[in-house]
């Protein structure tokens, strides 16, 4: 079987967040990007899947900065095939990219799409829906574990509260990971270097868009601070203060 | 002013909280219509506070595909300015799936709503680091409701409000509900507790969890987690406070090395007393924490474990 999974890559939030000039959005000029956490499940559930059967999985990513060592730290892990989407926008919110992405990904036939069920940035949706309806597959999202069987994929569906439902999904499918069984791997650097030298990572333009959904984001701003939390500087004053709700 | 559409929610036979909040915030809107789909008769005896209920007879399980396509039916039916769905699991389903089968603007994340003109969403992205306003335009579009973002008793009111019932579209049929999982039950009830004691990431490894464990039992609390704590196999899920974890309110929660993502603070923003001890300065906890300590959090609770016992 064929699994396809997208990777994006999101600021890391450990950095201060810069906003551009007119206050509309990051000013990634400067901004340490990562990839997306729950894209790093979504890859590590394909691989899993992969070493528990017989699959080929494919990495696919929007060109933009440092992409190239996305995606060889993404074979050095076990995928197969890296393929880089080139001439869109690597920023852009996930009902373009949905559209880009379903442009790449249709003409690969894959089994199944497994997509990070949402990234720090989203303001327009999730990725794994709205690329499934480009595709016209089905899609369960918030998925944590799943277990391929013939042409059924069977996920579990987190709710609030530890609840879960169980689906089965009929394949080819769109399926958004919450998170993979186990930790993501790491790729060790001298990995990723060998790979590097030897590996290619394929090309695909990104074609026409045509019309697009879209919300605009008007404004981006840092919370506004205070009123918040009183700070304290000791731990006699944590003290105080557990004592004078009654508890220590 | 259109109708605005409230698309309830429902988990094994009961109503979402979040169900209220939304009418709440809708008759702050304009005309408040709810979809219910798969839903009860005695359901919509809880929907009065809104002016109309259009019912969809469907399974009583929610399921992404089958109520996906009855929302499109009902939005064909109603026509709505603008349609509210909860943040959740199912309610972001329904938001996506609406979006793209109509090529309706959607906003998630969404905190606040106005509708003077255009239709504007608030919303907290990048780990609450941000806080980003969407203009959607004048409608027809769709926002996505955080859990908790309006209080419920606005919108709960007893009294069945008319009913119109759409018919259930066939559906592709290609995705099947098989069973409820129920969670296994916890060696500890977080819920019931006064005191928590909870880490997140800033925890660092699995062997320091032992830190907390020791200022919890001075406090006679219980340990909580957030989400990273959890999927690491650190913690059983019945520790998990959050969006898809447990709601809890206990009299002081203590959050260490926990940032204050959205997901989390749904689970615990509601707690009497927050005391956040974090490293990070701009941390988001430390806006919704009643007292804060920026220092490392290793420090902090071996001299307060100390100091208490």
């Amino acid at each position: 079987m064929k699994i396809v999974v997208p990777l994006k890559q999101v600021p890391d939030l450990v950095e201060d967040l810069e906003l551009n000039d007119d206050g509309t959005g990051l000013d990634y000029e400067y901004l340490k990007m990562k990839l997306n956490e729950w894209d790093d499940h979504a890859l590590e559930e394909a691989i899993l899947t992969k070493e528990a059967g017989d699959a080929e999985v494919i990495a696919v990513a929007l060109d933009g900065e440092d992409v190239d060592k996305m995606l060889f730290t993404a074979l050095a892990k076990g995928a197969d095939k890296a393929v880089k989407i080139t001439g869109a926008n690597p920023y852009a919110g996930n009902h373009e990219m949905a559209k880009v992405l379903a442009n790449a990904i249709s003409g690969m036939s894959p089994d199944l799409v497994l997509v990070g069920v949402q990234s720090a940035g989203d303001s327009d949706g999730w990725l794994a829906p709205l690329l499934a309806a480009h595709l016209g597959m089905p899609s369960v999202s918030v998925v944590t574990g799943l277990q391929v069987s013939g042409n059924t994929v069977t996920v579990h569906k987190e709710y609030s509260g530890g609840i879960m439902a169980e689906f089965d999904v009929e394949l080819p499918g769109v399926i958004g990971i919450q998170a993979a069984r186990q930790t993501p791997r790491y790729a060790p650097v001298s990995k990723v270097r060998q790979i590097q030298q030897s590996a290619t990572i394929e090309e695909v333009a990104a074609g026409d868009l045509g019309d697009v959904v879209t919300s605009t984001v008007e404004e981006m701003k840092h919370p506004e601070k205070g009123g918040g939390a009183k700070m304290l500087s000791d731990v006699e004053e944590i003290v105080e203060v557990l004592k004078e709700k009654g508890v220590a | 002013m259109g109708d605005i559409l409230v698309v309830a929610e429902h988990l094994n036979g009961q109503l979402d909280e979040a169900t209220f909040e939304l009418i709440g915030m809708a008759n702050g809107l304009g005309n408040t219509v709810v979809a219910l789909i798969g839903g009860t008769d005695e359901m919509v005896s809880q929907l009065g506070a809104a002016s109309k209920v259009v019912k969809v007879d469907a399974a009583a399980d929610f399921n992404p595909e089958s109520y996906g396509a009855a929302l499109g039916a009902v939005a064909d039916a109603v026509n709505p300015q603008v349609v509210l769905t909860t943040g959740s699991s199912m309610g972001m389903e329904l938001a996506n799936s609406l979006s793209a089968q109509k090529n309706w603007p959607l906003a998630v994340a969404a905190t606040g709503v106005s509708a003077n003109g255009s239709v504007k969403a608030q919303a907290a992205l990048f780990g609450g680091k941000i806080i980003a306003t969407t203009d959607l335009g004048s409608g027809p579009c769709i926002v996505a409701v955080v859990g908790g973002s309006a209080p419920a008793d606005a919108g709960r009111k007893e009294g069945s409000p008319a009913v119109e019932t759409v018919d259930a579209p066939a559906g592709a049929g290609k995705v099947h509900f098989k069973k409820l999982i129920m969670p296994e039950s916890a060696d500890v009830d977080i819920t019931t507790k006064d005191v928590l004691v909870a880490i997140g990431r800033g925890i660092g490894s699995k062997d320091d969890i032992e830190v907390a464990e020791e200022l919890a039992e001075a406090l006679d609390a219980a340990v909580a987690a957030s989400r990273p704590i959890i999927d690491a196999g650190w913690l059983p899920k019945s520790r998990q406070v959050g969006k898809s974890g447990l709601k809890v309110k206990p009299k002081v929660y203590i959050a260490l090395g926990i940032s204050g993502a959205p997901e989390h603070l749904e689970g615990m923003k509601n707690s009497s007393t927050i005391i956040a001890i974090n490293s990070d300065k701009n941390a988001p906890i430390f806006d919704v924490a009643h007292y804060g300590m920026v220092a490392d959090l290793f420090d902090v609770v071996e001299e307060l474990t100390e100091a208490l016992d």
